[in-house]
């Protein structure tokens, strides 16, 4: 998987995407046309009790519109990962899921505070999650990574004392090796 | 291996009915890190680990897990049995630590899922 990062004034970007989405990945995260269905759920912060459902509900619906296992648990799992990071670490956001015949596109939007550094995020290990995240047995400093490993495209957005945007897409097709 | 040999082999107190003690496990995998247990399990797996937040529960909708060993002592509450029924998971506790219990079934056949 390729990947770029960038950074301007204001805000870094963070690009990983698959050979099968180098044309036109990027126009599909920041241009998304219609979706055939929608799902909407919002995530709170440091609420470890209920943080995961909307990824269970997203991984539900795909399920039982036939999509195969091994892209489910790929699904599941990046979007699990993407929604604990909003608990952990913002003030709380939320998810679009936005479904198509042939992939998903995961929208998580949080209110903030930002990501320091991208590139060190994206380090397996690192972690700045807190005492009462590590309890639960979160900050392993692998959300990024595993993020990154079970999508076909990762783009995060971040401005240091104002947000993060994250968008994961995962095509439908069978992917032997992740 | 049977999930009731499990329990007999790590002399584990039981929170599951009988009928799920039944359940044929071929693997395991055991951490105490739900990242890392979310990155090394691609095939219906039994779990080892010494977490009872719910958040070990919700990684059952995620992943598949065929039931979990709470080691080191550790109990599920009523709040996580639940969940676990609604889930039809297994659970069973074990005063072993998770080196001893991983060993114990190592020994026993049990190998390490894929990873």
């Amino acid at each position: 998987m390729g990947s770029e990062a960038a950074k301007s004034d204001n805000y870094a970007e963070y690009w990983a995407c698959s050979p099968a989405l180098e044309s036109r990945g990027k126009v599909l995260v920041t241009n998304p046309p219609e979706p055939e269905m929608q799902l909407d759920f919002t995530i709170e912060a440091k609420d470890y009790i209920k943080t995961g459902r909307a990824s269970s509900e997203i991984k539900l619906f795909l399920k039982k519109l036939g999509v195969n296992p091994d892209v489910l648990r790929r699904v599941a799992v990046a979007c699990y990962e993407a929604e604990i990071n909003v608990t952990a670490h913002s003030n709380g956001g939320t998810v679009q899921a936005l479904i198509y015949q042939d992939y998903i596109l995961a929208i998580f939007e949080d209110k903030g505070p930002g990501i320091e550094d991208i590139e060190q995020a994206m380090i397996p290990g690192f972690s700045t999650a807190d005492e009462l995240a590590r309890e639960m047995g979160f900050g392993a400093g692998l959300g990024l990574p595993n993020i990154k490993k079970n999508s076909d495209l990762l783009y995060i957005k971040s401005a240091v004392g104002i947000n993060t945007y994250l968008a994961v897409i995962i095509l439908f097709e069978d992917k032997q090796d992740v | 291996m049977k999930f009731k040999e499990i329990a007999k082999l790590l002399e584990a107190e039981v929170f599951s009915t009988d009928e799920q003690m039944e359940r044929e496990i071929s693997c395991a995998f055991g951490s105490d890190l739900i990242s890392d247990i979310l990155m090394c399990t691609k095939e219906p797996t039994l779990l080892l680990t010494g977490l009872t937040n719910p958040q070990v529960i919700r990684l059952a909708d995620m992943i598949d897990i065929l039931g979990i060993v709470f080691v080191r002592g550790k109990k599920p509450t009523q709040e996580l049995i639940e969940m676990a029924n609604e889930r039809d998971l297994p659970m069973i506790s074990t005063a072993f630590t998770l080196y001893k219990s991983s060993g114990i079934l190592y020994n026993n056949g049990l190998r390490s899922c894929k990873i």
